[in-house]
């Protein structure tokens, strides 16, 4: 509690009317209204709310009022006072905020202009592809199998029980390493990676391969001597053709939407038995455009259907060849050709573009397809 | 194998309301590809009339010989028309499109003006008809009267199913087969044709031509039936002629035409030899090295004694299964005709017709395997056929066969089903539809294949049958339970990774075939003797200028570097993960001669095995990577700035330490590299690649800029050495920061100087990073000056001055000791 104030100079003593109160109230709202900018707010707070300001001056008086006077005088001037502070750090606030605003649209820039320093880079979309459907299969608990591209004759062909004779081995197919005669070939297709899987793995065996393969053709629209195949091999107690329809179906989603399908269509291939064609639904048209000329649709050619590869249960010879008995395990297996399943997903009509490595065809593509 | 339904419908009921394109899905759907749906003359409509050519006038003046022809169509006067073909002759019989015709195509037949004549009608090739590519002259019919409709004449109409058949499945390539087939589908009766063996006249008292075979193995069953007293002229019908050309096949003569058509009905490939030309017993033989023969497409060829010959004294009359002689072949006067029936090996015609790149309908028969014991029944409907239409005298009928039983296969009797994964019903009745008996044993079946399906050996074979007449889309599908897997290898994840990076960092991947030659070789400088040099050999290159597999990934991502900027995209970052090729040990380009090939009735020893791994050349992966002109691009933000060597190693080392490993950087020279700025990368000593900037003389041989950059890296190798991160120690303790400038001797690598820098300042060393390189005025000639900053910490406590300077001057001793450097 201050002490009673006996020595003042009269000429300092402040009027402490509501008049003159809210006077000087009245002053300081209207000063801190038209400060423009923080330091000009900084000013005006010092003037109005400082140690000399006229309601600072008028609280130290509030102690020399006789006790009566001295509650109503001291809440008045003390209202006052917080009003100021409060308009203050109001105005404070907003005008920091300008200022900030302000400071903000000085540093605006176009960034529209180009960015792009470096230039973006891209994986091959029949690499990001392959791991694509690889990555259905992982999920399914399967293993990626691999093996090499310069294949033994007797892997690549003879212990898929593709006879000697067979005309996939003629020079016109097939690219012949050393010679002829060597045993050693560029291998036509990942299926020799089934046979070192079950070669090399224990039972039960749940592999994909994806992989490169070679033919003599020319390069051309439709045609390359190097182009890409993904396999899987199922080699179980049980394993059923209802296990590779079901399998095929399930990767058929993954890849091309719900509820899209796949159908066999009996066919031939030396290393399983029965065989099979697998056509894909359509996942553009769904079948929609079948005999329906006013919904052609580009993708399926309006069939409804699309040729993706080939399947089958594993032949029992080729599983005795790699030593496991037919009579307690069965297997199933297939492929697809990757540059084909790019081509129909993607509407590359020329398989070229696949392999010139032009930059503009593989960027477009990003780093997953 | 083009088929025309109407002849189907003649072997089978298929009810009349069925339609080709429905009985070509039933084709489909038991495993017969029915390429197409070809209906003859389609879009052809209107009066198409038989007419008779009653004379000609030659027009003249005009730019091309034009006749002016009366022909008789059946009506009271003839039709004066205008043609421009000259393959025909007044009498001859032809087919008249009158006006009011429609042809395929939408061109419609009007009475007009042409040639100062009224045309009134068209004289029609096949090629306007819609019926083939023939447009050398109009048709003329053998047969047909004036007025008659021509359209059923030439089968307009008739759909053609257009068939691709599997190799196994010889049997289909023929009107029987496929007829079985549609019987199957439709459930419809079916009287085979080829069990049937049609009643032939008594044989004449003349002998038959006699026959033989001289390997039982090669060539089982072999026939000849003689015929003489042939009518030479005698012409083909014109339904059979029909019949010929929508199965693709071109009439000849009516002897040929018979054999030919015996075969597409039956699916047993005929020859007709004339007999006169025969010396002694027409026989299968083998040739005799170096016997010529000249084939009915006048090649002469030589022989060897792998060729199965047709065979008389005198030596070859035709290649077995494959191509009659034309020597031997029927002729405009050919009146005593022996036909030739026989079953050969398979794998006999098919070496054979491989050897001399010959393909015919009879060898594709033979290839996938024709019907055992179908050859005298063939014979004998091609006789009856000669005998109705070129009369003549029947001789008999000589023959050699083998012994033959048909094979039996034991099978469980619920095999198809726990194949399937369904119960599959009837399987019995199915697998007999294809002509198989089905034996009911204890639970077990003996199934006995028929003779036309060699193809049947196994039961999984029979099982296919089943399976595919039971409807692959009646089988469920349902998902195995693999068991838990492994996921991805260290090797597959780090390709991932590499792949991702390299991306990342502004690099687009390719995808180039491994075909190089020596002009590759040499282009990048690889001395004579390097072992990159030593790669496989392509016994069939595409190309003979890149007959070798590649040993390193760089020259095919130059020829994309080059493709590029030929297509005007001037800044260029590709790379490429792929497998490169050397020779091991003692392996030479042309590989071995005798190389091991296991049984495949069991599993290979692991002896055998290894000795089929020892074939294979080594096959690294590789990744590599090639940027040429600016690796960051010019804009408003500055200039451009040009990839350096700098930027290669720096790639080449990220790719390294995506593994864990931790590269080495060494100075070194290697080709295709610039000799001054390679730098030779090492995990653990051990040498992963390279990285820097080519050559310049690389960059002119691959027509590539100077200053191109590169790195090559064997990630096979890396993957070996990535190792498991283990997590760092380190101190929270105040950093103290020294700075060094040491004067060095221009050839002192700064990576040697920091490494000694590292050693002697001991554990207390954190960093030591090079931040400055000085050549100049204030060096000596000859000299750099080396910035180096070091950052210093203790694990435990802030270092003191003293400890400071004694780390200080302990690099600055090492390294004067070891490399002579002068502080600066």
């Amino acid at each position: 509690m201050s002490a009673p104030n006996k020595s003042f100079d009269p000429k300092q003593v402040s009027d402490l009317s509501a008049g003159a109160v809210d006077a000087m109230e009245a002053a300081a709202l209207a000063a801190i209204a038209a400060a423009t900018d923080p330091d000009d707010l900084k000013a005006v707070r010092l003037a109005h709310a400082g140690d000399r300001s006229p309601l600072a001056l008028a609280n130290r008086e509030i102690g020399a009022l006789p006790p009566a006077a001295k509650a109503e005088v001291g809440q008045r001037v003390g209202a006052a006072r917080g009003r100021v502070r409060a308009a203050l750090d109001a105005r404070g606030e907003e005008l920091q905020a300008a200022h900030e605003a302000r400071a903000l649209a000085q540093e605006s820039v176009d960034v529209t202009v180009p960015v792009d320093r470096r230039p973006r880079g891209a994986r091959h979309p029949l690499t990001t592809l392959m791991e694509r459907m690889a990555d259905v299969f992982i999920a399914m608990g399967y293993e990626i199998a691999e093996g090499p591209e310069a294949e033994t004759e007797w892997l690549n062909f003879d212990a898929l029980n593709i006879a000697p004779d067979h005309p996939a081995r003629t020079m016109q197919d097939t690219f012949y390493v050393g010679s002829a005669d060597s045993g050693v070939v560029l291998r036509t297709q990942t299926s020799p990676i089934q046979m070192r899987a079950m070669l090399g793995r224990p039972l039960p065996i749940y592999v994909v391969a994806p992989g490169k393969v070679f033919r003599t053709d020319e390069l051309d629209a439709t045609h390359t001597p190097v182009f890409h195949q993904i396999e899987g091999l199922a080699i179980d107690r049980g394993i059923t053709m209802a296990h590779l329809k079901g399998t095929l179906n399930h990767l058929a989603e993954s890849m091309f939407g719900s509820g899209i399908i796949t159908r066999l269509r009996p066919s031939y291939f030396p290393f399983t038995e029965p065989s099979a064609e697998v056509d894909l639904q359509c996942f553009v048209c769904r079948g929609d455009s079948v005999g329906a000329p006013e919904r052609a649709c580009r993708t399926c050619g309006s069939e409804g259907w699309i040729e993706w590869g080939g399947c089958g249960m594993v032949n029992p010879r080729v599983l005795r060849a790699a030593g496991i008995d037919p009579d307690v395990y069965s297997g199933f297996a297939f492929g697809m050709g990757v540059e084909r399943t790019l081509m129909f997903r993607h509407g590359v009509t020329d398989m070229r573009d696949m392999v010139e490595g032009d930059v503009r065809f593989t960027t477009a593509f990003g780093l997953e397809v | 194998m083009r088929i025309p339904v109407s002849w189907l419908r003649e072997v089978v009921a298929v009810p009349h309301d069925v339609d080709p394109r429905e009985i070509a899905e039933r084709l489909i759907g038991v495993g017969f590809e029915v390429e197409s749906v070809d209906v003859r003359g389609a879009g052809l409509e209107g009066p198409l009339v038989v007419g008779r050519v009653i004379s000609i006038e030659e027009l003249t003046g005009f730019k091309k010989p034009i006749r002016w022809c009366q022909v008789d169509v059946g009506a009271d006067a003839p039709r004066g028309i205008v043609c421009g073909a000259r393959n025909f002759s007044a009498g001859d019989t032809v087919v008249v499109a009158l006006p009011g015709t429609t042809l395929p195509g939408g061109f419609r037949i009007t009475a007009r003006e042409t040639y100062g004549h009224i045309s009134d009608g068209m004289i029609c090739s096949e090629r306007e008809l819609g019926l083939g590519d023939d447009h050398d002259g109009i048709i003329v019919l053998a047969t047909g009267e004036p007025g008659a409709d021509a359209a059923a004449l030439l089968g307009i109409g008739d759909a053609v199913l257009d068939i691709a058949v599997t190799p196994d499945r010889g049997y289909a390539l023929s009107v029987r087969g496929i007829a079985r087939e549609v019987a199957t589908c439709f459930d419809l009766e079916f009287v085979d044709p080829g069990l049937t063996l049609v009643d032939l006249p008594a044989p004449a008292a003349a002998a038959p031509h006699e026959c033989g075979s001289e390997d039982f193995d090669a060539c089982a069953l072999f026939t000849a039936r003689t015929i003489r007293g042939f009518d030479p002229t005698a012409p083909t019908p014109p339904w059979m002629a029909q019949r010929l050309t929508a199965c693709g096949m071109r009439p000849v003569s009516l002897a040929v035409d018979v054999t030919n058509y015996v075969m597409l009905e039956l699916g047993q490939p005929l020859h007709a030899f004339d007999e006169v030309a025969l010396h002694g017993p027409v026989r299968a033989g083998w040739a005799r090295p170096g016997e010529v023969l000249q084939t009915l497409d006048h090649v002469e060829r030589t022989l060897t004694s792998h060729d199965l010959t047709i065979r008389d004294d005198r030596g070859p009359l035709a290649l077995a299964g494959t191509m009659g002689g034309v020597h031997s072949e029927i002729s405009a006067s050919t009146t005593a005709i022996v036909i030739e029936a026989a079953w050969f090996d398979p794998r006999v015609i098919s070496r054979m017709a491989r050897r001399h790149r010959l393909s015919s309908e009879a060898s594709r028969r033979f290839e996938r395997g024709v019907d055992r014991v179908l050859a005298p029944y063939a014979s004998a409907r091609a006789a009856a056929l000669l005998l109705e239409l070129g009369g003549g005298e029947y001789a008999g009928m000589t023959g050699v066969e083998a012994p033959w039983d048909p094979p039996r296969i034991p099978m469980p009797a619920d095999l198809a089903d726990r194949v399937a994964g369904c119960a599959v019903a009837d399987g019995q009745r199915l697998l007999e539809r294809t002509g198989c008996t089905v034996a009911q044993r204890d639970g077990t079946w003996e199934v006995t294949a028929p003779p036309w399906r060699p193809d049947l050996v196994d039961p999984a074979d029979c099982v296919e049958e089943i399976l595919r007449l039971f409807g692959y889309d009646r089988i469920p599908a349902v998902l195995p339970a693999a068991p838990a897997g492994f996921g991805r290898t260290g090797l597959q994840r780090l390709r991932r990774l590499v792949g991702l990076g390299l991306s990342g960092a502004g690099g687009t991947e390719v995808l180039t075939y491994p075909f190089v030659g020596d002009a590759d070789h040499d282009g990048l400088r690889l001395p004579a003797d390097d072992a990159r040099r030593r790669v496989p050999r392509l016994a069939n290159p595409l190309s003979d200028e890149s007959p070798y597999l590649r040993s390193m990934l760089l020259p095919g991502l130059l020829g994309v570097v080059r493709r590029n900027r030929g297509r005007g995209i001037d800044d260029v970052a590709v790379w490429e993960l792929g497998r490169v090729f050397c020779l091991r040990g003692d392996q030479r380009p042309e590989g071995v001669t005798d190389p091991v090939r296991p049984s495949t009735a069991q599993r290979p020893t692991a002896a055998e095995v290894a000795a089929l791994e020892a074939l294979l050349p080594a096959q690294p992966e590789h990744v590599a990577a090639v940027w040429s002109g600016a690796i960051e691009r010019g804009g408003w933000w500055g200039p451009a700035r040009a990839v350096t060597w700098a930027d290669a190693v720096d790639q080449a080392a990220q790719v390294v330490a995506a593994s864990g490993a931790q590269v080495e950087v060494m100075q070194g020279v290697d080709a295709p590299f610039h000799p001054g700025r390679t730098a030779i990368l090492s995990v653990g000593g051990e040498r992963i690649g390279v990285a820097g900037e080519l050559h310049p003389g690389v960059c002119s041989a691959f027509g590539v800029p100077p200053r191109t950059v590169a790195f090559e890296l064997d990630l096979t190798s890396l993957a070996t050495r990535a190792r498991v991160a283990v997590a760092p120690e380190f101190s929270a303790a105040p950093l103290a920061k020294e700075d060094l400038a040491l004067v060095v001797a221009g050839d002192v690598p700064a990576g040697v100087v920091a490494q000694t820098l590292r050693a002697a300042g001991g554990a207390l060393v954190e960093d030591v990073r090079l931040f400055d390189v000085y050549v100049g005025d204030q060096v000596p000639p000859g000299h750099r000056s080396l910035a180096f900053a070091l950052r210093l910490r203790a694990p435990d406590r802030t270092l003191t001055p003293e400890e400071i300077a004694a780390v200080r001057s302990a690099c600055i001793e090492a390294a004067t000791r070891e490399h002579g450097a002068r502080l600066r």
